[in-house]
C-alpha cells in the first residue's frame, strides 16, 4: 500500500509538472510575444486546460498529506515564505484568466499578475526540488532547520533551471497548438531555450554529484538508470530535428519525454528515500489503517475518474486554435 | 499583547478561513438553487426558470472561482503554519482532507465544465443531472470538512502512539462521530439560508427599481418562502448543536453563556459585558431559570461556570459570547423577514406595495453571511485553547521555527491580494446583478478557441457592450 501511494504521488507530481509546466511556461513567454493578438492566441492555447492542469497540484498535495503527513509537514513548513509567495502567484494567475477579459482599465494589472505568478510558481517549484536533493535538515522526522534553510545556491540554480524547462515545454505547446503567429514565435525562441536547458541539465548533474556523492554509487548500483539520459538525449535530438525542419508534430511529445527522463533519473537516484537521505517512503507513510481507508475511495474510484476526466478534456479541446478571430 | 508566531498564525488562519467560508456558504446554496430552478423548469416548462437559472449561473461562476482559489491556501496552511498539527494528526486529518480534495475535484471539476458550457450540448435531463452532481459535489466537500472539523472538536476513534501521533483505530467512529450529524446539517442549512436571502434580496431590489419585475418577484417570493421553511429547521439544528456543546465541550458552553460561576438553577444571560480579568460580567441582563432550561431542559439543573475550569483550559470569553449572540440575532431577524414576506406573498399584489418591507429585504443579503461567520467564530474560538479538543493544545500545534516577521509578512501579502481579488470579484458580481436577468447576446469570442465555450461570465469586452455592463 505504501508503494501504491508512493506511485500515485509520483504520477500526480509528474502529471502536474508536464501539464501545468507548459501553461506556466506560456505565462513566462507571454511578455515576449509581439502584441495583443499574439498574446490572446497564446492564452487561447491554454485557457481550456490550465484549470485542470493545476488540480494536479492539489491532488499531489492531498496525496502527500493523506499518505505521507510527515513529509507534508516538513516540506510545507520548510518552504514557508516561498510557498506563500507561490500560492499568491497562482491565485493572481488564476483570476487573471477570468478577470483579464472583464477588465476595462485594469488589464495590465491582470497581465502582470499572470506573468509574475507563472515565474514565481516555476521558480519556487524548482527551488524546492533543488533543496530536497541537497537535503533538508531533518532529525527524527522533524524539520530542524530555519525558514531560510532552503535558499542554497544550488536550490536557486534549480529554480532557474525549472523556469527554463517550463518555458521550453510551453513554447512547444503553443507552437503545436497554433498555425501562424505564436508558432513562429515558438520556433524562434525554442533553439535558445533548448541550448540553455541542455547546459543546465549537464551542470546540475555535475553539481548534484559533487554535493551528494552517494548518487554516484546509486548510478553504478542501478545501471538501468543510464537509460534516462539516453532516452533524454534521443528526445533532445528529435526535438532539435523537428525544430530545424519546422515540424510541430512531435514537439510537445519530445519535450515531455525529456521531462519524464529527468524525473525518472531524479526518482531513481533517491528511491527509496522520499526526503534524501533522511526519510524513506516507509518512514514517511501514514499507518496502514490510514492508507487503506484512503485507498478504498480515493485510490480506487476518484483517481481513475480524475485521470479519465483529464484525458476527455484534452480530447475535446484537441487540434489547433482558430486564429482568424477579430482583433 | 505580544505578536507571537502563535498568535499571528491564528490571526492568519482566522483571516483566510473567514474569507474562504463566505464563498462556499454562497455556492453550496446556489448550486442547490440552480438544481431547483432546472427541476422546476423541466417539470412546468415555464421559461422564467431558464432565465433565472442562466442569470444565477453567471454569479455562481464568479463566486465558485473565488472559493476555489481561496480554498487552496487553506489546504497548504495546515503544513506551513501548523506543521506539528499536520505531523501529529496527519494519519487522521490527511485522509479526511484528502477525501475532501478528491471528491470535490472528481464531482465539481468534472461537472463544472458541463454546467458552465454544456447547456445547449446535452439533453435537459442531463443538464439537470449535472446541476445535481455539482450540488452533490459541493455538499460532499462540505461534509468532509465538517467530519474533519468535528473530529477536532470531538476526537474519537484514534490511539496515541508513544511519540504523540494520532493513529486511526476506527474510521467509522471518526466519520460517524456524533458531532457530525448535527454540525453538518447546521452548516448546509446555513449555506441554503444564506443563498435564499441573497436571492430574495436581489429580487426585492429589482422590484423596488421596477426592473426585471417578473423575475424579481419570482426571486423574492421563492427566496423568502424557502427561507421561511429552512430558518425554523436551522434553529432546531442550532439547538441540537448547542446540546452537543453543552455535553461535550462544557467550557465552550460556559463561555458562550458568559457564565462564570456554577449555578443551580442557572439563569440565562441575554446580554452582558464579560470581564475576564476579574472573572465576572461588568453588566448583565439575565432571565432566571432559563439557563437550566436551555442547557438541560430542566428547571433545576446545575450548569457549570468558567471558574470550574483551570484558567489555562478556558477559552477566551468575549468572542464566543458576542459572536453567538450576533448569530442568533441574525437568525431571528431572518425568521421575521422570511415569515412576514411569505405571509405577504399569499395576498397577490400586497408584497409589491409593501415598499418598506422590500427595502428591508433588499438590505438583508449579508445576514446569512454574518450568521455563518459568527457561528464559526463561536465554534472555533470556543474550542481554544485546544486544536484537538482536550488532546492537543493550539500552542503545541504551530510550526516551531517560523518567526513573527515571516508570518506578519504573509498576512500582509495575503491580505493585500485577497482585498484585490475580492474587490474586483465583488465589482464583477455587482455588475452582473445590476445588469439583471436579461437575455445576453452570444459573447464575442476574442480569438479564443471556438471549441472552448465562452469564458464565463462574459468572455470579452464584447459582452460589456452588448449588455450595458461597460463602464
Amino acid at each position: 500500500m505504501v508503494e501504491f501511494w508512493a506511485s500515485v504521488l509520483a504520477l500526480s507530481i509528474l502529471l502536474y509538472v508536464l501539464l501545468d509546466g507548459f501553461d506556466l511556461g506560456v505565462g513566462m513567454l507571454f511578455p515576449f510575444a509581439s502584441g495583443e493578438r499574439e498574446r490572446s492566441r497564446m492564452l487561447a492555447a491554454i485557457s481550456p486546460v490550465w484549470d485542470g492542469n493545476e488540480t494536479w497540484l492539489v491532488v499531489s498535495a492531498a496525496t502527500l498529506f493523506g499518505a505521507f503527513p510527515a513529509v507534508f509537514s516538513i516540506i510545507l513548513s520548510a518552504f514557508y515564505v516561498p510557498l506563500f509567495v507561490m500560492l499568491i502567484g497562482l491565485i493572481l494567475r488564476g483570476v487573471a484568466f477570468e478577470f483579464r477579459y472583464k477588465a476595462s482599465g485594469s488589464r495590465r494589472l491582470w497581465d502582470a499578475g499572470f506573468v509574475a505568478g507563472s515565474y514565481v510558481a516555476a521558480f519556487v517549484q524548482g527551488t524546492a526540488v533543488g533543496a530536497m536533493v541537497q537535503g533538508l535538515p531533518v532529525e527524527g522526522g522533524v524539520f530542524v532547520g530555519n525558514s531560510m534553510s532552503w535558499a542554497s545556491p544550488f536550490a536557486l540554480f534549480c529554480g532557474a533551471g525549472l523556469c527554463i524547462g517550463y518555458a521550453m515545454i510551453g513554447a512547444c505547446w503553443i507552437t503545436a497548438k497554433s498555425a501562424s503567429s505564436p508558432a513562429a514565435f515558438g520556433f524562434r525562441v525554442l533553439p535558445g531555450l533548448m541550448a540553455l536547458l541542455l547546459a543546465f541539465l549537464v551542470a546540475v548533474f555535475v553539481w548534484s554529484v559533487q554535493i551528494r556523492l552517494p548518487i554516484l554509487a546509486r548510478w553504478t548500483e542501478r545501471p538501468v538508470l543510464l537509460l534516462c539520459p539516453l532516452v533524454g538525449a534521443i528526445a533532445f535530438t528529435g526535438l532539435a530535428v523537428s525544430i530545424w525542419r519546422r515540424s510541430d508534430r512531435f514537439l510537445f511529445l519530445g519535450a515531455a519525454v525529456i521531462f519524464i527522463a529527468a524525473f525518472a533519473a531524479l526518482a531513481g537516484s533517491f528511491l527509496p528515500y522520499m526526503l534524501p537521505f533522511s526519510l524513506t517512503i516507509w518512514e514517511a507513510a501514514s499507518p496502514p489503517a490510514s492508507l487503506d481507508f484512503l485507498f478504498w475511495g480515493a485510490g480506487l474510484f476518484v483517481l481513475p475518474l480524475t485521470l479519465a476526466y483529464t484525458l476527455i478534456v484534452y480530447f475535446i479541446f484537441r487540434g489547433k486554435i482558430v486564429e482568424d478571430g477579430p482583433s | 499583547m505580544d505578536l507571537t508566531p502563535l498568535l499571528l498564525s491564528r490571526i492568519q488562519f482566522a483571516f483566510t478561513i473567514s474569507f474562504h467560508i463566505i464563498f462556499p456558504a454562497f455556492t453550496i446554496g446556489l448550486a442547490a438553487w440552480l438544481t431547483f430552478l432546472e427541476a422546476c423548469g423541466l417539470i412546468t416548462g415555464e421559461k422564467i426558470y431558464r432565465r433565472l437559472s442562466d442569470f444565477w449561473l453567471k454569479i455562481f461562476a464568479v463566486a465558485f472561482g473565488l472559493g476555489v482559489v481561496s480554498g487552496i491556501v487553506m489546504a497548504f496552511q495546515f503544513g506551513t503554519n501548523w506543521s506539528e498539527l499536520a505531523r501529529r494528526t496527519g494519519p487522521i486529518q490527511g485522509p479526511l482532507l484528502g477525501y475532501e480534495s478528491f471528491t470535490a475535484f472528481a464531482l465539481e471539476a468534472a461537472f463544472f465544465g458541463v454546467l458552465m458550457f454544456g447547456r445547449d450540448r446535452v439533453p435537459r435531463w442531463a443538464y439537470l443531472l449535472t446541476c445535481l452532481m455539482v450540488s452533490l459535489g459541493t455538499s460532499l466537500s462540505a461534509f468532509w470538512i465538517m467530519v474533519n472539523n468535528s473530529w477536532m472538536q470531538y476526537p474519537t476513534g484514534y490511539a496515541l502512539t508513544a511519540d504523540g501521533i494520532f493513529v486511526p483505530t476506527s474510521w467509522s467512529a471518526i466519520i460517524f462521530n456524533e458531532a457530525v450529524w448535527t454540525r453538518f446539517p447546521h452548516m448546509i442549512l446555513a449555506a441554503y439560508v444564506t443563498s435564499a436571502f441573497c436571492v430574495a434580496a436581489t429580487g426585492a431590489w429589482y422590484m423596488l427599481r421596477g426592473k426585471a419585475v417578473q423575475e424579481g418577484r419570482a426571486m423574492a417570493v421563492m427566496g423568502l418562502r424557502l427561507a421561511a421553511i429552512l430558518v425554523p429547521i436551522q434553529i432546531v439544528f442550532g439547538h441540537l448543536v448547542g446540546d452537543f456543546v453543552h455535553d461535550a465541550q462544557p467550557a465552550k458552553f460556559a463561555a458562550i453563556e458568559g457564565r462564570w460561576n456554577d449555578e443551580q438553577p442557572a439563569s440565562e444571560i441575554l446580554i452582558a459585558w464579560p470581564d475576564p480579568q476579574n472573572e465576572r460580567n461588568r453588566f448583565e441582563l439575565a432571565v432566571p431559570y432559563l439557563g437550566s432550561v436551555i442547557g438541560s431542559m430542566s428547571l433545576t439543573a446545575k450548569e457549570l461556570g468558567l471558574k470550574s475550569f483551570a484558567p489555562e483550559d478556558r477559552p477566551p470569553v468575549a468572542i464566543p459570547f458576542f459572536a453567538f449572540r450576533i448569530m442568533v440575532g441574525c437568525g431571528l431577524l431572518m425568521l421575521a423577514i422570511a415569515w412576514l414576506g411569505s405571509w405577504l406573498s399569499f395576498f397577490g399584489e400586497r408584497i409589491v406595495k409593501a415598499r418598506m418591507f422590500l427595502v428591508a429585504t433588499s438590505l438583508s443579503f449579508p445576514l446569512g453571511f454574518i450568521a455563518t461567520l459568527t457561528g464559526w467564530f463561536t465554534a472555533e474560538v470556543g474550542r481554544q485553547p485546544w486544536v484537538v479538543y482536550g488532546q492537543l493544545r493550539t500552542r503545541d500545534a504551530v510550526t516551531p521555527f517560523i518567526s513573527s516577521y515571516e508570518i506578519a509578512g504573509t498576512i500582509i501579502l495575503v491580505g493585500f491580494v485577497y482585498a484585490l481579488i475580492f474587490g474586483f470579484g465583488v465589482l464583477y458580481i455587482y455588475r452582473l446583478l445590476r445588469a439583471g436577468p436579461i437575455p445576453t447576446a452570444e459573447p464575442h469570442l476574442y480569438g479564443t478557441n471556438p471549441k472552448r465555450p465562452m469564458s464565463l461570465p462574459g468572455a470579452s469586452p464584447g459582452v460589456a457592450g452588448a449588455t450595458g455592463l461597460g463602464e
